[in-house]
């Protein structure tokens, strides 16, 4: 097998005691302290996040807004400079091949954020989507990708910049510097709080890593923290709620579905065959990804993702139930050690979140 | 964390203090660790008959699940029921929090001492 892939922060999670796990390739802090205390400090106050795993690609040129838009189902004719947005890059069936984060610099100049365990597939169908006029460059190695998320995350990164965020609307970025490196501060985050996403020369990050550590209001959380985090915000987990077995539509997402342009999987991303649902179940005992889901005594569907959620005290899940039985209310789940009884629940699961909160 | 010297411990990581002809049981601060955050204990009945290297329950953290398996044979004299509403006692207390009290139905065997379990300990972590 090969080795998994470090990050620049690799060293510092070993040197600081996290408990670090192999994750799509990389070897990743999994939990300093304990995810509990990580999730909490993250919802009241700043958690870091080493993200550094996933990809970052710079598309340009000629017609690059115009291909782009057929090779990615995200509305880039209403998508300023200054503006990132969510979405997917779909098969030619219309399912999902991995969703991602598209960056606007300029009129045909972009940067597109994927996942790691997706990032060389991704590179490759968009390779083969974009003319040769359009140039893709994988800048993944030297990007740092550091995530600063909860209430105090724009205190915190005010007080280290010198620099005002408050303008920032959600989904907005702006390019600046630290310490003479170039720093592109978004405002987007997987965990539901207020909160930054920011891109660093990997030969920076672990100096701005360090640096934001020193405050006080600053601790680092792993990818423990950041699966509950994101889960009780009802945000999908590739591999998990999303795959190439089901449609942006199925996954809840058809309304954000606004592009016109005629990009591949269009025509197949609508049709429902299976819907995504957040569950709460009752007791403490969490069901878990690929448990069984019943409705009736009859297999409809199966657990994506469950856990313990530790701001809301009970256990949530996500799974895909069959359309037929998918306005049901009450279902079982077919747990490794027992049978749980699950409601269905709105999302977000957690209601109390500040990403949207208004700055100004 | 050290583990007591007055206890005798399992290779599953379950702990026992024999205390006359009845034996308490609780797991260890290296189950606990290699768990993580516990949010959940499936815990068996008063009256229960409990098999050493058996099932008797079992443990979930935010991340993992793991069986609870009986270090001795005996009868459930006890349940720790705080343990439902409050399972963050076995991470923050493991030798000080209990989960079943068996009468024995025979002497315990095969259990290691603290140093032992030691030895143990460091041969599962690769």
């Amino acid at each position: 097998m090969s080795e998994l892939r470090t990050t620049p922060l690799t060293a510092w999670h070993a040197a600081h005691g996290a408990k670090m796990a192999p994750f799509a390739g990389w070897e990743m802090p999994i939990q300093y302290e304990g995810i509990l205390v990580e999730h909490q400090h993250t919802r009241e106050h700043a958690g870091l996040f080493d993200i550094c795993h996933m990809g970052e690609f710079l598309i340009e040129g000629p017609g690059a807004d115009a291909a782009l838009s057929r090779a990615v189902s995200h509305n880039l004719a209403t998508l300023k400079a200054g503006r990132c947005r969510y979405g997917f890059i779909l098969n030619e069936q219309g399912n999902v091949l991995d969703d991602c984060i598209v960056y606007r610099f300029g009129d045909d100049n972009f940067m597109i954020v994927v996942n790691a365990a997706c990032a060389a597939g991704d590179f490759a169908t968009l390779r083969a989507r974009l003319p040769e006029s359009v140039s893709l460059k994988d800048v993944s190695d030297d990007t740092a990708k550091i995530d600063l998320q909860g209430p105090e995350s724009l205190d915190v990164l005010e007080a280290l910049t010198g620099e005002n965020f408050h303008g920032l609307p959600y989904f907005g970025f702006v390019k600046t510097t630290w310490n003479g490196a170039s720093l592109l501060v978004s405002r987007t985050g997987y965990t539901g709080e207020l909160g930054f996403e920011l891109y660093i020369p990997a030969a920076s990050a672990l100096a701005f890593w360090e640096a934001l550590l020193k405050d006080a209001r600053v601790k680092p959380v792993g990818l423990g923290a950041r699966d509950t985090l994101r889960l009780e915000a009802g945000l999908p987990l590739y591999g998990h709620e999303l795959d190439d077995r089901h449609n942006p539509a199925e996954a809840g997402m058809g309304r954000m579905m606004t592009s016109e342009a005629d990009y591949v999987g269009r025509a197949g991303a609508g049709e429902i065959r299976q819907v995504l649902l957040g569950l709460e179940l009752e007791g403490r005992r969490a069901a878990r990804n690929g448990d069984p889901v019943l409705a009736g005594g009859k297999e409809v569907g199966v657990v994506t993702s469950g856990s313990f959620a530790p701001s809301l005290g009970k256990v949530i899940a996500f799974a895909w139930v069959d359309k037929a039985a998918a306005d049901g209310v009450n279902f079982t789940i077919k747990a490794a050690r027992a049978e749980l009884a699950a409601t269905r629940a709105e999302l977000p699961f957690y209601k109390d979140g500040t990403a949207r909160k208004k700055l100004a | 964390m050290s583990n007591p010297a007055d206890l005798l411990y399992a290779d599953s990581h379950e702990w026992v203090k024999v205390e006359g002809d009845e034996a308490v049981v609780g797991i260890t601060h290296f189950a606990q660790e290699s768990l993580g955050d516990i949010t959940y204990v499936e815990l068996p009945a008063a009256g229960d008959t409990v098999s050493a290297g058996k099932e008797f329950g079992s443990v979930e953290s935010v991340k993992a699940a793991s069986d609870l398996v009986s270090p001795v044979n005996g009868e459930i004299t006890a349940v720790n029921d705080t343990l439902e509403n409050a399972p963050e006692q076995l991470n923050g207390k493991p030798y000080e929090t209990w989960i079943i009290r068996v009468k024995l139905s025979s002497a315990p065997e095969g259990l290691m001492n603290a140093a032992a379990y030691e030895e143990h300990c460091k041969n599962e972590h690769h």
